[in-house]
């Protein structure tokens, strides 16, 4: 077990590696110089030299490279143009919260996807499955920018809501530390995913329930419960995990949105900023971290495979 | 055969399944009885019927499959009339069963040892820690070197063979009446065909529980077996005592069914099979179902389906042959035997 951990931390590496380049290479793939984007158009000659000594653009690629390689696995991913901070201190502050939102989104949609994929799945084709199926499938092509404005609409905005609702209001001061204004964005993000998680149950859970161990069970005497919780549903999330795994990932990058929208200062919001304001040590620093935790979190659902099927030889 | 007391009951049970094509009748008014203690053989050919006879006996045909009509007499009471907890009750406990298929028939992701403890712990309201000792006892039952060690192992630890122990000290662990093994050694290799069905016969013997032994091999019926049920098309349709189905095979279906065995007591070149299939389910013959296939058919096989006779040893048969209506040959040959025929030219064949 030990052992495989190693091996799979060190097949991470080149896949980092992989990740530092196409970041490292965002700057020069934008066309023109970049230097001069940053600085802005009616800027100086000056200035745009200035910020070009300050980016390391006078040296050869290769050599840039090796710098941000260097400088990055010491943890120091440059200064924001900007505000002139180091990167990592900009994301530090921020990083938690957006880890938070993705925490919260994933219980979420974990509980929720769970619940109706294993509904779905033992009244499979009748009226509730359909129907679930249906609400699975609006959950999943509305885009969550639109669904987080109309949470805005019908609970935070506007009185026509009953009084019982008063609590999820949102506040103007943004994120804070108060409970209930989490509960609107990790709304938001958790619903898509649990339509996700819910097919994926569902499908999962009906394909292990033909099963011949399932029968098995049954012919043992074992009520249909314990058959659907424990016969059947252990086996039915080995590929559900890989689908948490993916959209806790994809949470962690995929705020970007929801931030925007309900003006959180998390990851999202601040790679948006820093977009919007061509701070290219900022993005850099950003998607580098999010690309990190995405694989990371991959390598943890890996290892989660273990402990719920022992079949798997990870060696 | 009438002296002994039977177990279990099943009379005239039709199970049908829902298709895209129209409902299938899988099951179609099959009967036989199991006496206390004693062996039957469900023999036939894939898709005669067989395991659906099993599996309508547990009530666990599915959700696409509906059993019709009939009766199943345990110990007096109609299993299709008890309400599905009481039926729960009866399954593992009373009336246990194992499966063809050991590599996919224990969950991957329990321990043998906790899959056995289940049962226990279900019906006899073990505690966890006597129903591990138990499934220890249990494997050591079944003949599984270290079962202290293997008790802890993972289904896909162990090889076929062993997975069909496991199986079978599962089905064992609440000391059934009655064991249901479908086609338990089809699966597995020759020499562990032996031992398994070795350790069937043994523990039945210890244990003293009644066996429906569902099978598509006549060797395993002969070795194992005291009574015998020939299915065909989703019917039986010859029921006897294993002595007599070997010796006087009466129906055409069984008498080829034996021939086109290899024999090693004499000298054969060639076997002999019985030609063409078995018939569709969406369209089945009108009248006898073999009656296609079968050498010695005539008009009234083809135009109408025989009734289950039972003889004065008990033992029956669905044959036109046999009954007082048969118009054909008083002396009937069937695949080189030749059978006398009951009747009207049969009274003057046979002296009363």
């Amino acid at each position: 077990m030990t052992k495989y951990i190693i091996r799979r931390l060190l097949q991470t590496i080149p896949v980092l590696l992989g990740v530092t380049i196409l970041v490292f290479s965002l700057m020069h793939l934008v066309p023109g110089d970049p230097a001069q984007i940053v600085a802005g158009e009616g800027a100086s000659e000056q200035t745009v030299n200035n910020i070009r000594e300050r980016l390391g653009l006078n040296e050869s690629i290769p050599v840039q490279y090796g710098k941000f390689l260097t400088n990055a696995l010491q943890g120091d991913l440059g200064s924001s143009v900007r505000s002139g901070r180091p990167v990592m201190d900009e994301i530090g502050s921020r990083f938690w919260v957006t880890v938070e939102l993705a925490f919260y989104s994933t219980i979420v949609a974990v509980l929720l996807g769970l619940i109706a994929g294993i509904v779905s799945a033992v009244r499979h084709y009748t009226l509730t499955d359909t129907s679930i199926m249906v609400v699975a499938l609006f959950g999943l092509s509305m885009p969550n920018f639109w669904f987080g404005l109309l949470l805005i609409q019908w609970f935070a905005i506007g009185n026509w809501m009953p009084e019982w609702l008063e609590f999820i209001k949102m506040r103007p001061s943004g994120w804070g530390d108060e409970w209930r204004q989490v509960i609107l964005p990790v709304l938001t993000l958790g619903t898509g995913g649990a339509a996700i998680i819910a097919r994926m149950t569902r499908s999962s859970m009906l394909e292990v329930i033909e099963q011949d161990y399932i029968r098995t069970a049954r012919a043992k005497g074992v009520s249909e419960r314990l058959v659907t919780y424990r016969h059947a549903l252990k086996n039915a999330l080995i590929p559900v995990v890989t689908v948490v795994g993916l959209e806790f990932g994809g949470f962690l990058g995929g705020a970007v949105l929801t931030e925007t929208i309900f003006a959180i200062n998390g990851m999202g919001r601040l790679t948006i900023d820093a977009i919007r304001t061509r701070d290219f040590p900022v993005v850099q620093g950003t998607v580098l971290v999010i690309s990190v935790i995405f694989v990371l979190v991959n390598l943890l659902v890996d290892i989660s495979y273990r402990f719920l099927n022992k079949r798997i030889d990870l060696n | 055969m009438t002296t002994l007391e039977t177990i279990l009951e099943v009379k005239n049970l039709k199970t049908t399944f829902k298709t895209d094509a129209g409902d299938v009748n899988a099951v179609d008014g099959v009967s036989f009885k199991l006496p206390k203690g004693k062996t039957i053989g469900i023999v036939g050919e894939s898709g005669s019927g067989k395991s659906i006879t099993a599996l309508s006996i547990l009530r666990l045909i599915g959700s696409n499959g509906q059993t019709k009509g009939g009766e199943i007499l345990y110990k007096g009471q109609d299993l299709l009339k008890l309400s599905e907890d009481k039926m729960r009750k009866l399954r593992g406990n009373e009336i246990s069963m194992i499966f063809q298929e050991p590599m996919t028939s224990l969950n991957p992701v329990y321990t043998v040892g906790q899959q056995i403890s289940e049962a226990l712990m279900l019906h006899q309201n073990m505690s966890k820690k006597e129903a591990h000792l138990r499934s220890i006892e249990l494997l050591t039952l079944v003949g599984i070197p270290s079962p202290d060690k293997r008790v802890k192992n993972y289904p896909f630890e162990l090889s076929g063979g062993m997975r069909q122990r496991v199986m079978i000290a599962m089905s064992l662990a609440c000391n059934p009446e009655i064991l249901i093994a479908d086609e338990p050694t089809t699966a597995l290799d020759v020499t562990i065909q032996a031992q398994i069905l070795e350790l069937i016969k043994d523990l039945q013997d210890r244990l003293g529980m009644s066996v429906i032994f569902i099978t598509h091999d006549l060797g395993v019926v002969a070795e194992t077996c005291d009574y015998v049920a020939v299915m065909y098309a989703g019917q039986v349709v010859e029921y006897s005592d294993v002595r007599s189905l070997f010796r006087e095979p009466k129906l055409p279906y069984t008498i080829g069914l034996l021939k086109s065995l290899p024999r090693h007591d004499i000298e054969q070149t060639k076997l002999e099979p019985i030609k063409g299939n078995v018939p569709s389910p969406y369209n089945m013959p009108v009248g006898c179902r073999f009656s296609p296939r079968c050498p010695a058919a005539t008009d009234l096989c083809r135009t109408k389906m025989p009734l289950l006779e039972t003889d004065e040893k008990g033992n029956q048969v669905r044959c036109w042959i046999y009954s007082e209506e048969w118009n054909g040959e008083s002396e009937v040959e069937i695949y080189g035997e030749t059978r006398i025929a009951k009747g009207r030219g049969a009274k003057t064949v046979l002296p009363d």
